[in-house]
């Protein structure tokens, strides 16, 4: 992405760690801004149908439902690995604003956030659709 | 061919029509990141994976934790944070991406309205949730 058209730029990406464009940074902002955004649009449907409590308790139950659904189960995993991404590494920004290392251990902390969110995403997985799987599997 | 490029700092107005705003925003998006760590990460925890997860979300769910003073605080916490949180992030992404200033400004009128329009509605029923309200 860097090389075609800025040759002198180029062999700079990995030594100096001053260069951000097309470097491993600039996909991990890519990755915030989408997962913010995402989430963002997601927390507007999400505060509408927790609304419906206060007109009654089936309307609410009623949409609820689609929560169950095996696809909408599926997105979920999506929203909660979209956010944990966004917490992990936005206390990866905060630490390479704040602490006097931080930018000198900016991509270790990324590969961190990396090695975090599978770490929580295999159980997480595993308990947000466990209902979902033996329903399908098991017949009901 | 080379990149033209401005260069940063270079002063475009005079100094003395610049506000503190966008550093004020900035500190604000980590200070309320922190808290949302904590908040978010939290509610989704105890909504989708504890206790077979959102299965067990329903009207009686949602009365017994409104019940407590504790999680009324913590989900309006939520929602003026996140709400502000995301709508600051999505006001970055509009001055960033649009390219006509009508653009830009409808866009992001559009943005305060629908976060005038969630953060009321959400105090509201966090405010006025009646755990008997009738089951029509």
């Amino acid at each position: 992405m860097t090389s075609a058209g800025a040759p002198e730029r180029s062999g700079t990406t990995r030594g100096g760690g001053t260069l951000y464009r097309g470097d491993l940074g600039m996909w991990s902002w890519v990755a915030h801004r989408i997962t913010g955004v995402l989430t963002f649009f997601f927390l507007f449907t999400h505060v509408l149908d927790t609304a419906l409590v206060r007109v009654s308790p089936n309307a609410y139950d009623a949409v609820i439902e689609t929560y169950k659904n095996p696809v909408v189960n599926l997105f979920e995993v999506g929203l909660v690995g979209a956010v944990l991404y966004h917490a992990l590494n936005g206390i990866r920004v905060m630490l390479v604003d704040f602490w006097e290392k931080g930018a000198k251990y900016q991509r270790v902390m990324l590969w961190t956030v990396l090695a975090v969110w599978v770490v929580v995403m295999i159980p997480g997985f595993y308990f947000m659709m466990e209902r979902t799987i033996s329903d399908l599997v098991g017949g009901h | 061919m080379s990149l033209a490029l401005d260069k940063p700092r270079q002063p475009r107005r005079p100094a003395a029509r610049r506000s503190n705003g966008e550093l004020y925003s900035w500190l604000f998006m980590r200070l309320s990141g922190l808290l949302l760590v904590v908040l978010v990460l939290g509610h989704l925890f105890i909504m989708n994976i504890l206790d077979g997860g959102v299965h067990k979300i329903n009207f009686g769910f949602v009365a017994g934790r409104w019940a407590s003073p504790f999680w009324q605080f913590w989900d309006l916490a939520m929602l003026w944070l996140a709400q502000i949180h995301g709508g600051n992030g999505v006001r970055t992404v509009i001055n960033d991406y649009a390219r006509k200033d009508s653009t830009r400004f409808w866009l992001k009128m559009l943005l305060y309205v629908s976060m005038v329009l969630i953060v009321s509605l959400g105090t509201f029923v966090i405010f006025t949730f009646d755990p008997n309200i009738s089951s029509n």
